[in-house]
């Protein structure tokens, strides 16, 4: 007795083989939609706004006038966000990680706590802005100042530095960590000393892509009310000041043409600064990757 | 000389003796799994602090403006002085369009990018692909919004003419765009955890490298799949920059494409780049739509939780 009809297989598999090469060229054709939005997206952006993008720019504050504009304010103003956002983020980030990955035992607190983070890497960012605006800005009144920013930024990105800082810990095999108490070290001593060492590079590498993440967010700051027209410089932490992503946010909404413009030469500066950060952040990746 | 050696030593155990005795290092040793703790918990309380003054401020919405009013109202109308009205419908309803177009652009290109990165694609191909998904995943919104604007929107303008400058569906494709790599990346793990075997013993029957990815990769890997579509609407839902940018501020409550409308986000930005003062009742209304957003999101997050923990294949 013959289960498969031979000719009717036969008959079948040219049109099975065409079906399959014709969904083939589809799902790449879906495939390089990706690569093509990118590719207009940043010509796009580079053919408008690179008139634009002369050392003037660089030089002057925001302007009545589009000729005028520049991006310094919003320029130093990341900067100096960066600098509460870096070591804050990474000081509740890292030690989030370590406590949940070394010490914490499975009890319903800390799976609590595993649970939550999972959460809050969910909530929509201008839900972060009003938190800050009612924590930061009034109830603790900093008002819409550089750490009022820098903390809500924090907390905003410190979810994806709490999972990367674990995945890499956990990377680190036991029996280095075995080793270590062989010796006669203690807990803090193995962890300070042998478990952070060789977990350094994938938890830099996974804070500069969250930081990268903080320069370019714009929802919470406006949230918070960051001011736009800024004429100077922030002068300390709780001096008032303005952002990249929100300047670009200003221009791009004035009816001007020329601001267009303007607003694309922002965001190529905010780009470039966002490339360098990623780059970095592969380069460490790649340099200190350890197999074990 | 062999004995006098051993005066001037101490064993290792000796050693161990006067460490412990050390009553300064204990204490150290001791205070570092509090001091993590203590830092652990600022997630904690980050979540109990966005819950808590979303509730309180939203209370206090709900004192000057009945609660009945606002969740099965069909006009928003704050601004305006004789007679101002706060019904959400019209808000869901710019953000459903927005996220339902959102969903039609991203789900079959990403998952299209994801059947061909798990089953089609050599590792060449693959290796230049993931990294472009990455960079789009990692441009700003901000940027998706500027894009939206001033190219996407007049692209479309040229197809169809009664399109006005602020709309629903040019931020509905961008945002679209913007999740279309969570989509691809989070389903391409799915289906790259389908093993092997499975895939060969379907080859070994005769089945095209197509019925392969449909009838077998497909269904095994559903449940990732479902939980990455969820997720991306659930970011799509949040999603405050491109629509803020590109959607306009007219709140409306119908299912009009071409025309401008306002999203919840969106209202929230509109509110804090005006100049409502503090304590005013449209100062609190933006609490209760970012509470409304937040609960949202959350169903969305808790929903993608329990399909995939609900539906895993173990193999």
């Amino acid at each position: 007795m013959r289960y498969i009809d031979h000719a009717s297989v036969v008959k079948r598999m040219s049109g099975r083989m065409i079906v399959n090469k014709i969904f083939q060229a589809i799902f790449l054709v879906a495939t390089l939609f990706a690569l093509l939005t990118l590719g207009v997206l940043f010509y796009r952006i580079i053919s408008q706004g690179m008139g634009f993008l002369t050392p003037d720019f660089f030089m002057n504050f925001s302007s009545r006038f589009p000729e005028k504009a520049g991006i310094k304010a919003a320029l130093v103003g990341s900067l100096w966000m960066m600098a509460v956002v870096a070591p804050v983020s990474l000081i509740l980030g890292v030690g989030s990680a370590i406590y949940l990955e070394e010490y914490a035992t499975k009890n319903k607190i800390n799976s609590f706590i595993r649970m939550n983070i999972a959460n809050l890497a969910g909530v929509p960012s201008v839900v972060f802005g009003l938190l800050g605006l009612t924590i930061f800005v009034r109830a603790l009144s900093l008002g819409n100042s550089i750490l009022a920013a820098g903390f809500t930024m924090s907390l905003l990105i410190l979810p994806v530095i709490v999972v990367a800082s674990q995945e890499s810990i956990r990377a680190v095999p036991k029996e280095l960590r075995e080793a270590s108490y062989a010796m006669g070290a203690t807990k803090w001593q193995t962890i300070a000393k042998v478990v952070l060492p060789s977990a350094i590079p994938g938890i830099l590498t996974g804070g500069i892509l969250a930081l990268s993440r903080a320069i370019g967010e714009t929802a919470p700051l406006v949230v918070i009310g960051i001011p736009v027209i800024i004429q100077f410089l922030p002068e300390n932490f709780l001096s008032q000041f303005t952002a990249m992503p929100m300047q670009i946010f200003d221009w791009a909404k004035r009816p001007q043409e020329a601001y267009q413009s303007v607003a694309a030469a922002g965001i190529i500066v905010l780009m470039i600064f966002l490339l360098a950060m990623n780059s970095i952040a592969v380069i460490i990746r790649n340099k200190f990757q350890k197999r074990y | 000389m062999a004995l006098n050696e051993q005066k001037d030593k101490k064993s290792v155990q000796q050693l161990i003796a006067i460490q412990k005795g050390k009553k300064g290092k204990k204490w150290f040793e001791k205070s570092i799994p509090v001091i993590l703790f203590v830092i652990a918990s600022i997630s904690v309380l980050t979540t109990f602090g966005i819950v808590f003054t979303l509730i309180f401020e939203t209370f206090e919405f709900f004192r000057r403006v009945p609660i009945l009013d606002f969740i099965f109202g069909k006009e928003w109308l704050p601004f305006s002085n004789s007679q101002p009205r706060y019904g959400i419908l019209p808000l869901i309803a710019g953000t459903l369009k927005v996220t339902l177009i959102a969903v039609v652009v991203a789900v079959p290109i990403g998952l299209a990018s994801a059947i061909y990165l798990s089953e089609y694609a050599s590792d060449n191909m693959r290796r230049v692909i993931k990294p472009v998904l990455e960079v789009l995943a990692g441009v700003p919104t901000i940027v998706y919004g500027f894009f939206a604007l001033t190219f996407v929107t007049p692209l479309l303008q040229q197809f169809i003419p009664e399109l006005k400058i602020f709309n629903a569906l040019s931020p509905g494709i961008v945002v679209g765009i913007m999740i279309l790599p969570m989509i691809a990346s989070l389903s391409e793990d799915a289906m790259s955890s389908v093993p092997n075997s499975i895939r060969e013993g379907a080859l070994a029957l005769g089945a095209t490298k197509l019925e392969v990815a449909m009838k077998v990769v497909l269904p095994a890997a559903l449940s990732g799949i479902m939980a990455s579509i969820v997720l991306a609407v659930s970011r799509a839902i949040g999603e405050t920059m491109i629509v803020a940018l590109a959607g306009g501020s007219t709140p409306r409550f119908d299912m009009d494409m071409t025309d401008s409308i306002q999203t919840m986000t969106a209202y929230i930005v509109q509110v804090a780049t005006g100049d409502a003062g503090y304590g005013t009742t449209i100062y609190y209304s933006i609490y209760a739509v970012g509470f409304t957003l937040f609960l949202f999101t959350l169903l969305m997050n808790w929903l993608a939780h329990a399909i995939s923990k609900r539906f895993r294949e173990e193999y």
